[in-house]
Order: structure tokens, then C-alpha cells, then sequence
């Protein structure tokens, strides 16, 4: 807007305190307080997909006192003061001052960059953070860089390379050096040396600098010659190989999600293979272990339990509501079970007292909420849904139970709300609005009437809800409501107390001057508005309870009981209260009545430390009297009396961070299964790095909701579940996933091939890179210890990137140690991973020994073959390049455990490849190698030593194979053979290791 | 290096139909649930111990037959670089090789141990003589030798690029230090004649070395390396510097010199006259003149025979070993008794 007229300009261009219109669809350039938007009420929709990646559509208000002004048409001065830029997306603090008056702002009156304005036509507002100050553009920072245990070793091994490097090229300056003294004399006519030159007349040295400066040059040469031994071309095959992994794990239909619509994502590249390694599993409740579908269970109103359970369903009959508009048929867009006799009472009641209680039940469900309804066309132009749109399923739910009782909330504006209550359209004012916050565990409205009545209706936790209402009042009901809660809660339903009060108009006046002053405070809102709520949520009236249901994911038990099997600890973080965690570690398979449970409540640290000490000793009898080791393998616990060890917040406050830490951590690894309630999210990353600290064990966090990023980004790999709480998670995570039970081929099997193969990629490329460089060393010893290769530069060159590069990256891509089928079945098999199999230092140096014997046999065969021969430098190259790559393919070939036609063609491909680059280059009249591979090939010799090195080569090592393989089996080994041979016999001994059957594929 | 042939079998993908997601079982999808058809070859003692078997008999075999090969070449070696000098100047050799006006001309006599059929190849031997030497194997223009002075950059063949202000052709170390021995057989009183054509690689002479480019301002520095060359042949047809050129990859290497192609009969008597004119006395270099018949393995050599017989016996003494661990101590394949979760709970 300039000059009282809006003008189209760049997103760069505008600067805070500019006024900008907004039309429909557009996306918003910078964060704007909204003045008026084109709806009359100054309601704007937006849809912040880019921010937090929810689809349905948010509200914002533009202030009642801004939206009568047009900017177009008068002039007005206001003055915004806002907090500083922060990245908080879900806060923002202000107020406006126009025409002396004060307004408050905040988070529902502004509107952030990357929103879309939906079903507004247009909206105006006032610049208030451009560019880099944007919450967008300050949430842009990402996850912090994590890297794999694998990398982390891998580079220690590097180092040690580069040590070996080192000393290769000493040796050789040194030999060089000694050469160099020793022909001291000699150097000078030497003809391959030739130090003195003639040429311009004068004898004067020629391309001699030293005997320093020569020692100097040769080292120098030798590194650039041998510097393949730092396999640099490894981090980029590495690359590679994880991108082709994550194709295959992003195309993994089993980990296809057909409800959402969702693929497996890969989010994060580098720690592919920590998926394989993984000791500790971190999850959270809401959302990941169950579904976070609500759905509305149960109702205990006015002492009396009413249960949709054994209701309606078996009538094969859902309760067909709808509410007339202009002619229209409003329909909610989800179907609830309902209970027939509760519905009759709620129809047609309003004249005795329980009923009247029923009423005031179902509108507190239905007005004590921030649902958004919104109105969605159908097919039938005469029957339009009604879509609760709101940030918690909780309420969502409870709407839409309303709504099925008769209760259907249909318009929902900042100042009133329209309930249809069985056909008759009510509206009720909106006079006050106290959200949730985590401190009350409640919210509240307060709700004007058409008599000018004035309610207040609250719901909340019990804990919370149980302290303020009074107590003096319906102790009966009250207690019938407890028990029903309790009832409720055992059964592992998300119980919500609803209380209300009629406000006396002194009463109302009190609450209403304490609300508009904290609401306008700029200084601690949050805490004058809680402090307001708290004091007028007071002595109220207990309506009754509900009860919803968050239904486990499907395969839920059965994944928790096979990452069990695995050796994988499962610790559960949840914010959920004691009895319902406990109730769903049951219902997953977590805890089980064979356990111990041992749990920690308490409220001062002397208590903490008193529990934790208990608990230790207890923990320590049964192993003890068992026998057994105490070692880490995850196993131990299996064989005493396993330990359930269940810890709330509160006390994890007083340990987290204190030298009480390591009593948990010792207690908590004794313990089979953790369960951590009530717990916060800053708590949830405390735990996982109390875990990630003290052992070198790789930890896994799953979660779906805001409150699990910090622990996502915590843990070594972070898994997000996207489901209903948004996408604050997945955005955080390093892969992402529909359901939990997805965890188990995730870690089973794209987890154990992608560390296998990783692993065995790595070792392999130390392999080859060094083979190469040892048999260049070889032959610098006799060539007077000066750097010449008789492996031809191009083909030294072409060796790490044509010659050998892709059957390591396709094997790493492509090869499987066992199948799918087996992995799942024997979920024991995943210690491979956790044992650190596939690469140690033992592997390492066992293979650089091979390394050595096989350069040995590639160099020495033809050396002594060819010794005092005519042989020429080229043509021996020719053979040394040829064995060694055939030799390394072949290397590769051996290791390799499927074959199927892509492994076939690289493989071979690459050896014929091979073959066709030498003779190209050979082929090259000016280099001084021309036509050398067809001279030699053409003898008997040639053919023979190859055949000779690549038979002496591998011996060794297929030997040692063989043995290991036969006498020390791995698991790994035994399931592959068991694969193999299963078809051609029954194997007895194979029943009773199927103990954990796990469906192969799970059935969707 | 068919190591598991025996028990290799292609095992189909098993997938498990997913019903109500149709046309699933194309090869694009089979691929992308990594389900491709693979055999999986396992060493079972059979094949692993057939393996060792089969190397043996390969490799056993094999070396007999190299060294009879090698013991069929009939190989006279002769050292003369010490013998040609005279008694008296033998304490300062380097006087003996600079000095222009001592006479170079030397006879050897050379007795056959056994009958040796033509063609006998004639070879000069260098020990100690490090033609791979770094600087050395850079010491040359390829293109050069090809095209002549057409090109120009003969900046590699320092210090041997230019003479007097003008470039020489060939240039660089090795054709400066070209062989230039000479040796001339006769066997009683006939001479032998020798062939030196085609001793180089013909692709070398029709490719490698200009047909139209000659020797030019070669060999007139102020220090000689070795032999002249005739300036009016052109570079294909100077087959000794071809050869010469092509260096050798060991320290210690023969180059061919020529063919007898007369056979020679058991005792005769070779007398050599040998112009004993190249320098590696001043580095401590050998030479060797050889003369030796071939067979299909080439010249005479015993190291390949004696490692295949190796080879083959070890091969053979692993599966013996390996045969008699089997009988005494067998595994049952894929035997889930032996996984460590079910070791781990029996043992407890």
C-alpha cells in the first residue's frame, strides 16, 4: 500500500509496517497482523501446509475494531507493538493501539509467511516480520547433521589408512635416498640417470636438486601415486549406494501405508545404515503405539455409565442425524457409535433433572471445544457434511459424539457459536475463552445465553478437574463419576471430566474486567489469562465424564513382542498418566504379568534416591541368583524374572540431570521394558540422551506429535510417524512412516541389509583401493625406488572409477544376505547389527592381511614369471591391471550372496569393460604402451600367470571362508543354509525357534 | 571359477500376493521389492572340497607340462662384459670403455650343450640396468617418433631435446643410450648367418615409428650414450632402436638381437666376435649375450611350473584336510541348534 493505494510489488520488497492485501489462494509474503478480511466478522481461513503440513484450515481474526475500517478509504494511525522475531509458529504477543484504543493481539491474529488465505476473498493486514524475521524462515534451520557409527568407525580405519599411507612413501624416500647415496658416484653417466647435462655447453645438473630436495620429491611423488589408498571415491560410492537404498526402501510396499496414502520417507541419506545397529527404541504413545483416531467410547453423566460399547452396532444402525438449513441437510462428516438409550434420554428429555444434566452434558461437549466447523459439498446438493476441523482429535471426537447425540455445533465465530440441538437452531454468545494449556490440564467457556444467563462450562483431565469442583456438591455422583473413571481408564480410555457453573452476574462482571486486563497485558498474557481461568474455574458442578478410545495401531503388540525377540529394548515416553500407560503397555504386549514392575513416584529427590536404591537391589537378586553374566546382550533379561520399570515426570525432574542419572541408567539398562509417564518433551530428549550418553548403543525415537522433536533429533535416528498431530514430527525426522508397525521390516530388513551391506562395502573398498596401491609399491621397489608405475596412468586412473566402481555400488544396493521371509521370522537375527558384525576392527585387519597376500601373488607371479624376460614395461602393466581387477571382481564375486541378473552383468560387465579399456588405450599408437595387450596376450605365459594369480589369490581366503563358515557359523550363515535347504528337507529342530511367528506379509 | 555350481539353484521370488492392489507382479515391481529371481550358491563341504580337488587336478597337471616346456629350451647364457676387457686394464674399466683408441674387439667361444633347433633367438641380457627408471621412461617424445620435427614440444626428452641449437630426432634418454654391441656367429668355419629383421613388434614398425622420419643431429652432443644411427633409414626400418625403445619393465631384461635360423648340433663350437662398445661399466651393469631356443611357453623358465606343481599339491592337501575335518566333525546344514539364541538357552 502506497498512498492510500495497493500497489503489486515483490515479496523482497515489503517492509514492516506496510499494509498488504491478500486475495484468495495466495500465499502470504510475510507475517502480517490481519486488519479486515472480506468475511464480516473479520474471520480468515488459512491453510499453513508449508509450515507445519496440516491440511485442514485454521482460523484467524482480524480485531472487530480494525475490521469496519477500509484502508482505501480512511486514513488511520495504530501503533503494533510486538515481541521480538522468535521461531515460535504457535505464539505470538502484541497490541495495537488505534484511535487510543488498546487491542491484544495474538497467534490467532496473525497470519504467517507460507499460509494460504482459503475461502476468504480477500484480506488485509499489516507487515509486522519481513523476510529472515519471518517464524518460516526462522524454523528453516533443520535437523542438526547426524552421522553414522558405521562412518564415525569407518573413519578411524581412515585414519589408520592414512598412517599406512605415510609410511609407504617413507619407505620409500628413504630407500630412494639410500639408492641415491649409494650410486653417488655414478649418477652422473648413469645413462638412465644422466644427472649432468651438456646441452647448452656449460655441464650443469640436470632436474637434480639434492640429495634433500630428491629425497623430498620422491615422497611427494609417492603420495600421488599411492593416494588411493585413501578411498576418497568410497564416500561417493557411499552416496550412491544409500540413495539406491532409500529407492528401495521408499518403493517397500510393506511399508506402503494404503489408509493415508503414505510411502516410507526417507528424509535423512547418511544414517541408512545405523538403522541396523539399533539397541534402544524410543517411543512415544499418542499417535505412534496407537492411532490417535479418537473415538468416543463411553459416558458416565450425572453418575450414571453410559456405554456405547454394547450398544448400537449390532443393530447394524449408526445414528442418522442431520439439522435442516435453509432447506439443506447438514450431516456430520464422521459417523459415531452411539447408545441407544442415552440417545432416546437426550431426545427427549429436557424437563426432568437428568435430563436437564444430559443437555448441559452435550453442549458442554459440544461449545467447550475450538473446533472450526466447516461445510463441505457432496454429491447430493441438498446434503452437505460437516467437517470438524481442530487441532486436537480429542475434541474432535467429542464433537462429533455431540453432533451424533443432537448436539451439532454448525457455526462457530470468535464472538457466539450455533448449536443445533435436535432441529432447533440455539446461539449462544461467546463471552469468555480459556484455552488448554499443558499447566491446567483444562479449558473452559464461558457462554452467554439468550436470558442472559451466563454458564461456564470446563473440561479437563481428572486429576486437574477433580481439585476444582466442589466437592461438598453431589459427593455421590461424584464418586460414582471416580469409579467410572477409573473403570474407564483401566480399560486404557482417555478419560475427560466435564464440570460447569452458572455465573451470578457479579460473578461474570469480576471475571470479565480480570480477563479484558490480562487479555490486553503485553507483559506475562499467558500467565494473567491462566491465573484468570484458574480462579474463575473454581467450585464447579460435576456433569460427568467421558471416555474415548485411542485405538492401537494395527500390529502393534506383534511388532513391540518381535523388536523384544530382536534384543531391541522398547522404552516408552508418554504423557499419558500413569494408569492409562500402564494400561496400554498391557494391551501392546509391553508389560506383561510375569514382571516385575518396579515404579518410581515421588515428589523430592531424598525420595528418588531412596526408590532408585530399592530398585537397584531388587534388580540385582534375580540376576544374581540366576548365574548368569551380567552381560549387555540384551538377552540377560530375558532369563531372570524381567523388569518392568515404570517412572512419571515428576520424578524424573529430580533425576534427570543430577548424579541420580546414573542409578537410573544402571537400573533402567536391568530393566527389560521402560515406561516413562506424565513426562515432558524436553524430558523425552533428557531420557534419550541419558541413554545415548553413557553407552556406545544406537537409539531409535519414534513419535508423531510436536512434543517428540526434540527427542527425534536426539536420538540417532529419529523416526516420524505422520499421522494426525501434524507434521511437526516428520518434518524433524530422519525417515518417516505411517504406521509403527512399519519399525519392523524398516529395522528387520531394510535395516540388517542396509548394515550388512554397508558394512561389507566399506571393507571391501579398503580392499581395493589398497591392493592397488600395493602392488604400485611393489614394483617402486625395483625400479630404484622412484615412483614409476607400470600400470599405465589412464588405467590407474580409470581403476576407481570404471574398472571397479560399480559392482561394489550395485552389491551395495542390491545384494540380500537372507530374505525378507527369514528376517522376520527369526527377529534374533538383528544382532548381527547390534554386535557390530559386518564391520570391525578384526574384520578390518583380516582383510588388509588378505590385501597384502593377494598383492603379493599379483606382483611376485609375473615378476618371477618374467624375470630376465624381453618383457616391456607396458605389456607387464597390462597384465597387472587386468589380474588386479579381475582379481578384485572376483573378490566381490565370491562374497556376493544373491545373484541375480543385475550383480551378473556389472559384475562381468565390468571386467569386460575392463578388458576394453586397456585395449583402447593400447591402442593409441602415441602412447608408449601401443598395441603392448595384443602382443602379450598373444603367449601362453600371459594366460597362465593370470589364471595362476587369480586361483593363488583367492585360495587363502576361500579357505578361511570356508572354515569360518563351517565351524563358526554365524546366525547369519545358518538361516542363509536353512533358506537354502528348507526345501529339501524338513527340519526338526527348526519348531521350536518358531516361537515368534510373525505374519510375512501383514495383511491390509 | 565356478566355485558353487553344484548346489547353485535359482530360487524364485516369494511374494505374497497382496490382494486388492492388482498388476503387482510385473518385473519393474518385482525389482523394486527387491525380489528379482537370484541364486544363492552356499560352500557346502561337497562342492568347497570338489573345488580344492578340481585345482588340484588342474594345477598338478599344469606345472608338468610348463616344465617340461621349460626344460625343452635349450638356453646358452654368456657373460662377456668382464671377459672382453684386457687382463691389464680390467682394474679401470671406464678407461677401457672411453677410450676410443683401444680396439673393443672381443671373441668368445660359445659350446653347445645340447642339439638346439632352429630358429635359435639371439639375446643381449642387462642386469643391474634400470630401464624403468623414472626418469628414464619419460625421457621420450612418441609423437616424435611418428610425425618427426612436425611437432615441436619435444620438452619431455630433456636433457636430450636439442643439440646445438637443433632438436633431435629421436630424442630423449633411451634412443640416446641405444645398444650398440655387435655380434657376429660362426660355427667352425662357416659363418651362421643372422637374421635381424622383424625382431621389433610389427605393430611397433607400422604404427609406432614413422615411415618417413629419420635420424637427425642424433648423437652429436658432447657425451655419446651408445650407437649412431644410420641417418638416411627412417625410424620403422631401425628395428634395434625399435626394440631398444620398447623398455624393459625389470631391472634385469633381455632384448632380442637376432634369429640363427641353422640348427646347431650338440658340441659345436660358436665363435662370437663381439664389438664390445656399450658402457654399463660405469653403473655396474652385466651383460649377457644369450642364445636360446623356444617353446610355446616362451624362453626358459622353471618359476611357473614349480609354483603350479605347488599350487596343485596344496589345493590337493586342503581337501584331504578338509575331507577328513568333515568326516570327523560334521555340521548339519542350516541346522537352527546352532544359531547363538538357541545355544545361549540350552546352555542356561
Amino acid at each position: 500500500m502506497v498512498d492510500g493505494q495497493f500497489q503489486g510489488k515483490k515479496w523482497k520488497d515489503v517492509k514492516v509496517g506496510e499494509i498488504v492485501k491478500i486475495a484468495a489462494n495466495e500465499t502470504i509474503p510475510c507475517d502480517i497482523v490481519l486488519l479486515s478480511t472480506s468475511d464480516p466478522t473479520g474471520v480468515a481461513y488459512v491453510q499453513t501446509t508449508n509450515l507445519d503440513g496440516e491440511s485442514n484450515l485454521k482460523t484467524r481474526y482480524a480485531k472487530q475494531e480494525t475490521q469496519a475500517k477500509v484502508p482505501e478509504k480512511e486514513r488511520f494511525i495504530g501503533l503494533i507493538k510486538c515481541e521480538k522475531p522468535n521461531r515460535n509458529i504457535y505464539g505470538f504477543q502484541g497490541n495495537m493501539e488505534v484511535d487510543g484504543k488498546r487491542l491484544s493481539l495474538g497467534s490467532s491474529n496473525i497470519v504467517l509467511r507460507g499460509c494460504e488465505l482459503k475461502n476468504t476473498n480477500w484480506a488485509v493486514g499489516v507487515a509486522v516480520y519481513c523476510g529472515h524475521e519471518t517464524k518460516a524462515m526462522l524454523n528453516n534451520s533443520g535437523a542438526p547433521s547426524k552421522r553414522s557409527q558405521l562412518e564415525t568407525h569407518m573413519n578411524l580405519e581412515i585414519i589408520m589408512l592414512s598412517v599406512f599411507l605415510v609410511a609407504l612413501c617413507s619407505v620409500t624416500s628413504v630407500c630412494a635416498a639410500i639408492w641415491l647415496k649409494s650410486h653417488k658416484n655414478e649418477l652422473d653417466l648413469m645413462p638412465y640417470y644422466r644427472k649432468l647435462d651438456f646441452s647448452e655447453g656449460e655441464m650443469e645438473s640436470y632436474q637434480y636438486y639434492g640429495w634433500g630436495l630428491e629425497i623430498l620429491f620422491t615422497f611427494l611423488k609417492s603420495v600421488i601415486v599411492f593416494q588411493v589408498m585413501i578411498p576418497i571415491s568410497l564416500y561417493i560410492s557411499m552416496e550412491l549406494v544409500r540413495v539406491g537404498q532409500a529407492y528401495f526402501m521408499i518403493r517397500d510396499s510393506r511399508m506402503y501405508d494404503a489408509a493415508t496414502n503414505s510411502r516410507f520417507q526417507c528424509r535423512a541419506l547418511n544414517i541408512n545404515e545405523d538403522l541396523g545397529q539399533i539397541k534402544y527404541v524410543f517411543s512415544d504413545k499418542t499417535g505412534t503405539l496407537t492411532e490417535n483416531k479418537m473415538e468416543f467410547q463411553c459416558a458416565s453423566i450425572w453418575g450414571v455409565d453410559y456405554s456405547s460399547t454394547e450398544a448400537s452396532l449390532e443393530h447394524g444402525h449408526q445414528a442418522e442425524c442431520s439439522a435442516q438449513v435453509d432447506g439443506k441437510v447438514l450431516k456430520p462428516k464422521m459417523k459415531v457409535k452411539v447408545n441407544q438409550k442415552l440417545l432416546q434420554l437426550s431426545k427427549n428429555s429436557f424437563r426432568n433433572v437428568e435430563g436437564k444434566q444430559i443437555y448441559d452434558f452435550f453442549l458442554a461437549l459440544a461449545a467447550c471445544n475450538t473446533i472450526v466447523p466447516l461445510v463441505v459439498d457432496t454429491s447430493d446438493p441438498t446434503v452437505k457434511l460437516i467437517d470438524y476441523q481442530g487441532e486436537s482429535p480429542d475434541e474432535q471426537a467429542l464433537a462429533y459424539a455431540a453432533a451424533a447425540y443432537g448436539f451439532m455445533l454448525i457455526e462457530r465465530t470468535s464472538g457466539h457459536i450455533v448449536i443445533d440441538i435436535h432441529g432447533k437452531r440455539q446461539r449462544f454468545n461467546v463471552l469468555g475463552l480459556h484455552e488448554f494449556d499443558s499447566d491446567r490440564k483444562r479449558m473452559s467457556v464461558i457462554l452467554g445465553y439468550t436470558d442472559n444467563s451466563v454458564k461456564l462450562f470446563v473440561k479437563g483431565a481428572d486429576t486437574s478437574m477433580l481439585s476444582v469442583i466442589d466437592k461438598s456438591l453431589n459427593a455421590e455422583i461424584l464418586r460414582a463419576t471416580e469409579t467410572h473413571l477409573h473403570s474407564y481408564s483401566s480399560l486404557g480410555l482417555r478419560t475427560l471430566v466435564i464440570g460447569m457453573w452458572d455465573l451470578s452476574v457479579s460473578e461474570f462482571d469480576q471475571w470479565h474486567f480480570a480477563f479484558e486486563a490480562a487479555s490486553t497485558a503485553l507483559l506475562g498474557r499467558a500467565a494473567l489469562l491462566r491465573k484468570v481461568a484458574s480462579n474463575v474455574e473454581n467450585n464447579l458442578c460435576i456433569l460427568g465424564a467421558t471416555a474415548i478410545e485411542d485405538k492401537l495401531q494395527k500390529g502393534v503388540p506383534e511388532s513391540i513382542e518381535s523388536l523384544r525377540t530382536a534384543g531391541i529394548k522398547v522404552w516408552v515416553l508418554t504423557g499419558d498418566k500413569q494408569e492409562t500407560a500402564i494400561s496400554i503397555g498391557y494391551s501392546s504386549k509391553l508389560l506383561t504379568n510375569s514382571m516385575t514392575q518396579i515404579i518410581i513416584n515421588s515428589n523430592n529427590r531424598e525420595s528418588c534416591r531412596r526408590h532408585l536404591q530399592n530398585a537397584l537391589v531388587k534388580s540385582r537378586q534375580p540376576l544374581a541368583a540366576s548365574a548368569v553374566p551380567n552381560n549387555f546382550e540384551g538377552f540377560s533379561d530375558a532369563i531372570g524374572t524381567p523388569i518392568a520399570l515404570i517412572i512419571d515426570g515428576t520424578s524424573l525432574v529430580y533425576i534427570l540431570d543430577s548424579e541420580l542419572e546414573e542409578e537410573l541408567f544402571e537400573l533402567a539398562s536391568r530393566c527389560s521394558v521402560v515406561l516413562c509417564c506424565r513426562v515432558a518433551p524436553l524430558q523425552k530428549a533428557g531420557i534419550v540422551a541419558l541413554v545415548k550418553k553413557r553407552t556406545a548403543d544406537m537409539t531409535l525415537a519414534i513419535g508423531d506429535g510436536a512434543n517428540d522433536v526434540s527427542m527425534i533429533q536426539m536420538a540417532d535416528v529419529g523416526v516420524g510417524i505422520s499421522g494426525q498431530e501434524g507434521r511437526q514430527a516428520v518434518m524433524a525426522s530422519d525417515f518417516a512412516m505411517g504406521q509403527f508397525r512399519f519399525l519392523v521390516p524398516l529395522l528387520f530388513i531394510h535395516g540388517h541389509w542396509n548394515y550388512q551391506r554397508l558394512g561389507y562395502m566399506i571393507i571391501y573398498n579398503f580392499y581395493r583401493n589398497a591392493i592397488i596401491v600395493l602392488v604400485l609399491f611393489w614394483y617402486v621397489l625395483f625400479t630404484a625406488y622412484t615412483v614409476t608405475t607400470a600400470i599405465n596412468e589412464w588405467s590407474s586412473m580409470l581403476y576407481s572409477i570404471i574398472y571397479t566402481a560399480f559392482p561394489t555400488i550395485v552389491v551395495g544396493i542390491l545384494d540380500k544376505d537372507l530374505s525378507k521371509r527369514i528376517l522376520l521370522k527369526y527377529p534374533q537375527l538383528y544382532g548381527a547389527g547390534q554386535r557390530r558384525e559386518a564391520y570391525n576392527k578384526k574384520l578390518f585387519w583380516v582383510t588388509m592381511a588378505d590385501t597384502f597376500w593377494q598383492s603379493i601373488v599379483v606382483f611376485f607371479v609375473p615378476l618371477f614369471a618374467y624375470w630376465g624376460s624381453t618383457v616391456d614395461i607396458s605389456s607387464i602393466g597390462d597384465l597387472w591391471t587386468l589380474s588386479v581387477v579381475i582379481l578384485v571382481n572376483l573378490h566381490l564375486a565370491m562374497d556376493i550372496i544373491r545373484w541375480n541378473w543385475v550383480i551378473h552383468a556389472v559384475i562381468w560387465g565390468s571386467i569386460v569393460a575392463t578388458v576394453i579399456c586397456v585395449m583402447i588405450i593400447d591402442a593409441i599408437p602415441t602412447f608408449s604402451g601401443y598395441w603392448a595387450i595384443f602382443n602379450t596376450a598373444a603367449t601362453g605365459l600371459f594366460w597362465l600367470c593370470l589364471l595362476g594369480i587369480l586361483i593363488a589369490a583367492l585360495l587363502p581366503r576361500f579357505a578361511v571362508k570356508y572354515i569360518y563358515q563351517y565351524y563358526y557359523p554365524s546366525d547369519i550363515q545358518i538361516s542363509r543354509e536353512a533358506e537354502k535347504f528348507a526345501n529339501q528337507r524338513v527340519i526338526g529342530g527348526n519348531r521350536q525357534i518358531e516361537m515368534y511367528p510373525i505374519p510375512d506379509g501383514p495383511p491390509r | 571359477m565356478d566355485l558353487d555350481s553344484g548346489t547353485s539353484s535359482t530360487v524364485g521370488a516369494r511374494v505374497q500376493a497382496i490382494p486388492g492392489r492388482p498388476a503387482q507382479h510385473g518385473a519393474l515391481y518385482q525389482f523394486k521389492q527387491q525380489n528379482l529371481p537370484a541364486c544363492k550358491p552356499v560352500l557346502t563341504p561337497a562342492t568347497v572340497i570338489a573345488t580344492f580337488l578340481l585345482m588340484g587336478f588342474i594345477f598338478i597337471p599344469l606345472g608338468l607340462i610348463t616344465l617340461r616346456a621349460s626344460n625343452s629350451v635349450v638356453e646358452i647364457v654368456d657373460r662377456y662384459d668382464i671377459e672382453c676387457i684386457p687382463e691389464e686394464l680390467r682394474s679401470n674399466k671406464l678407461l677401457y670403455i672411453t677410450d676410443d683408441s683401444i680396439s673393443k674387439n672381443c671373441s668368445r667361444f660359445l659350446k653347445v650343450p645340447k642339439s638346439m633347433r632352429a630358429p635359435i633367438y639371439i639375446y643381449y641380457q642387462l642386469d643391474n640396468y634400470y630401464q624403468n627408471h623414472r626418469r628414464y621412461v619419460k625421457s621420450r617424445n612418441d609423437k616424435q617418433l611418428l610425425h618427426g620435427l612436425g611437432d615441436n614440444s619435444t620438452s619431455s626428452c630433456i636433457p636430450l631435446e636439442s643439440s646445438g641449437d637443433l632438436p633431435i630426432v629421436p630424442c630423449g634418454l633411451i634412443a640416446w643410450s641405444v645398444f650398440n654391441d655387435t655380434f657376429k656367429f660362426s660355427s667352425g668355419s662357416s659363418e651362421l648367418k643372422v637374421n635381424r629383421k622383424n625382431i621389433a613388434w610389427k605393430s611397433d614398425r607400422n604404427h609406432k615409428f614413422g615411415k618417413d622420419v629419420y635420424p637427425f643431429n642424433f648423437q652429436n652432443g658432447p657425451l655419446i650414450g651408445g650407437g649412431k644411427l644410420d641417418p638416411n633409414t627412417p625410424l620403422s626400418d631401425q628395428e634395434d632402436l625399435i626394440v631398444w625403445m620398447r623398455t624393459a619393465a625389470l631391472p634385469s631384461f633381455r632384448k632380442l638381437y637376432g634369429r640363427i635360423e641353422e640348427d646347431l648340433d650338440a658340441d659345436d663350437v660358436i665363435v662370437v666376435q663381439l664389438m664390445n662398445n656399450y658402457n654399463a661399466y660405469s653403473f655396474g651393469g652385466k651383460k649377457k649375450l644369450v642364445l636360446s631356443t623356444s617353446s610355446w611357453l616362451g624362453g626358459k623358465n622353471d618359476f611357473f611350473g614349480v609354483a603350479s606343481l605347488f599350487i596343485g599339491t596344496f589345493c590337493m592337501l586342503i581337501s584331504i584336510v578338509f575331507l577328513l575335518l568333515h568326516v570327523k566333525n560334521p555340521r548339519p546344514y542350516g541346522d537352527a541348534m546352532y544359531t547363538s539364541w538357541n545355544k545361549k538357552s540350552s546352555s542356561s
